[in-house]
């Protein structure tokens, strides 16, 4: 559906060259939630400017349905646009527009009949909840009323992609859940394909089937959801996962059992987390362990489980323990304590 | 009680008729101000560094075009233009040879104030429209100046009462009108309850203009 090849964007400032994006390739297939994920000044934004074509790639370039897009005239460019709806972390409404007229004027300048036009009015703010609110100004909307108004205006030019760039940055947290809700069920009802970007872990987490995971420019790290929550491999996406485990164990109790065997995370993906490994553990090795915290991170398909163990016992008989969870499918990684 | 008949008797006709004098320089000159001023502030912002066309060249050119013209006091542009007055409306005398220097005068302010006020939309407003494919020309009419027209408002409201004052001047080339008047009758004649009445009047129409332009400001500002 989209497809990123080799993609670079350098800014030419006063200070210099600012190379935003480089050497981005990926891939977002049809009907699925892609996410790219990086902290700020990571590029993101840029990226996903280079998908409509709001921002010229430097180098590289842009498919959409398999055909470029990247050098095209300005009159086919409109028309690749009104395919690829976009939301925005500010909302971007009209202010002198009731929310109806929001949705409606973007339609009739792009030509379609006055029926239609109130037809699909009707049809996308009955979709985002708001049908009672078209003749409302978003000034007295919520920001999460506004950026529903956002996606019944993306919506309604029947895109075929919807790029989201942070929309739910700028929301409280029950907000951005009902969002995601919504983001979620416009992917599997209308089967639109949505490329989002984010710097919340919790975004992908929810409702991603794949991930990329941006830093200075570039792609470090990207996979489905699952395989990237379960065996991060750059430092960068380590942060990211841990950032949505709940728990934070003081350092000095870590510090303090670290004495008498290793503080480890367990990761349960698939199969693992049905099997009682860990309680079978004690019957294999002299080797006890000791639950300090645990969860389930629910991703848009999986689970994936999560506990924070302290294994006691002696240095040889924890190690094979642990060679013994690995082997049975369990991600095992040291308890990193941050140092104050 | 014979004293105010009297006097109105024999001021009222001139008082009316250099009200209507006002009315028509700033109604028609406001309008070609606007024709002209619009599309230049329109232009102005749309070759900005950085905006869709990008123009070096045209944008610096009409920006000290602007400024040249806006640096020179009416007073002396009345005089200074005489020549292009004479080409453009034939004659330099009586309200059509005040209406040429009025504009090019209220023109080049009212530019700025429209770039002013399309400068103050909201950028991402713009992109989303963009990502949307909308055309520039549709951005332009019914995102930028749509949004802008609170401001656009406010602004006009100070161009007009601004032409309003100019319009005094215009009595050097016998336009008439009410500045014309009190300067007349309040200073050369020393007829002081002309000047007063006549300032009465301004005051009332600067008033009234002002509350107009608040009113509709605030009927198209919707936040």
């Amino acid at each position: 559906m989209i497809k990123l090849s080799h993609v670079s964007k350098t800014f030419y400032t006063k200070k210099g060259e600012v190379h935003a994006i480089q050497d981005v390739s990926l891939e977002v297939g049809k009907g699925e939630i892609f996410g790219v994920i990086g902290y700020s000044g990571a590029g993101k934004s840029t990226l996903i400017r280079c998908v409509n074509l709001l921002e010229t790639p430097t180098s590289g370039s842009v498919f959409i349905n398999g055909r470029e897009v990247t050098n095209l005239p300005a009159e086919e460019l409109l028309q690749v646009r009104r395919k690829i709806g976009m939301i925005f972390q500010g909302f971007h409404l009209l202010k002198t527009a009731t929310v109806y007229d929001n949705i409606a004027i973007p339609l009739r300048l792009t030509d379609v009949n006055p029926r239609e036009i109130e037809e699909r009015v009707n049809r996308y703010l009955r979709i985002v909840g708001l049908e009672d609110k078209r003749d409302v100004y978003p000034g007295q909307l919520s920001g999460g009323q506004k950026q529903r108004v956002a996606i019944a205006r993306a919506l309604a030019q029947e895109p075929e992609v919807l790029l989201s760039d942070e929309a739910t940055s700028a929301l409280d947290p029950e907000t951005t859940e009902s969002i995601l809700e919504l983001l979620l069920e416009i992917n599997k009802t209308l089967g639109i394909t949505i490329m989002l970007i984010t710097h919340e872990m919790h975004v992908i987490q929810k409702i991603c089937d794949r991930v990329a995971v941006m830093e200075k420019g570039r792609v470090i790290e990207q996979g489905r959801t699952v395989d990237i929550f379960a065996r991060p491999s750059h430092p960068t996406t380590k942060r990211f996962v841990n950032s949505t485990y709940q728990e934070k164990l003081p350092a000095s109790l870590v510090r303090e059992l670290s004495q008498s065997g290793p503080v480890v995370r367990l990761t349960f993906v698939g199969e693992s987390t049905g099997k009682p490994i860990l309680a079978s553990l004690g019957n294999h090795f002299p080797v006890s362990a000791n639950i300090l915290a645990g969860g389930i991170i629910q991703l848009k398909q999986e689970q994936i489980g999560s506990l924070v163990v302290h294994l006691s016992g002696e240095p040889q008989d924890t190690a094979s323990a642990i060679a013994y969870l690995e082997e049975q499918g369990v991600r095992v990684e040291g308890v990193e304590v941050a140092d104050e | 009680m014979s004293e105010l008949q009297r006097f109105l008797e024999s001021r009222l006709p001139i008082i009316g008729e250099a009200v209507v004098q006002t009315l028509q320089m700033v109604s028609i000159s406001l309008v070609f101000s606007v024709l002209i001023g619009l599309p230049l502030g329109v232009l102005l912002i749309l070759t900005r560094p950085g905006n869709v066309w990008e123009n070096r060249l045209v944008y610096q050119v009409l920006n000290t075009v602007i400024n040249i013209i806006r640096s020179i006091p009416f007073i002396i542009l009345l005089f200074f233009i005489l020549p292009f007055t004479k080409l453009v409306v034939g004659t330099t005398i009586g309200i059509k040879g005040a209406i040429v220097p009025l504009i090019v005068h209220a023109a080049p302010s009212i530019a700025r104030l429209m770039e002013n006020a399309l400068l103050e939309v909201d950028s991402g407003v713009i992109e989303a429209y963009k990502s949307m494919g909308i055309r520039t020309r549709h951005i332009v009419w019914h995102v930028m100046l749509r949004e802008a027209r609170p401001t656009i408002v406010l602004g006009l409201t100070i161009a007009v009462i601004n032409l309003v004052g100019s319009t005094a001047m215009a009595g050097l080339v016998g336009a008439g009108g009410l500045g014309d008047l009190a300067y007349r009758f309040g200073h050369l004649r020393y007829e002081v309850d002309v000047m007063y009445v006549t300032v009465f009047i301004l005051i009332l129409m600067v008033q009234g203009l002002q509350s107009v332009g608040n009113k509709l400001a605030a009927k198209y500002k919707r936040d």
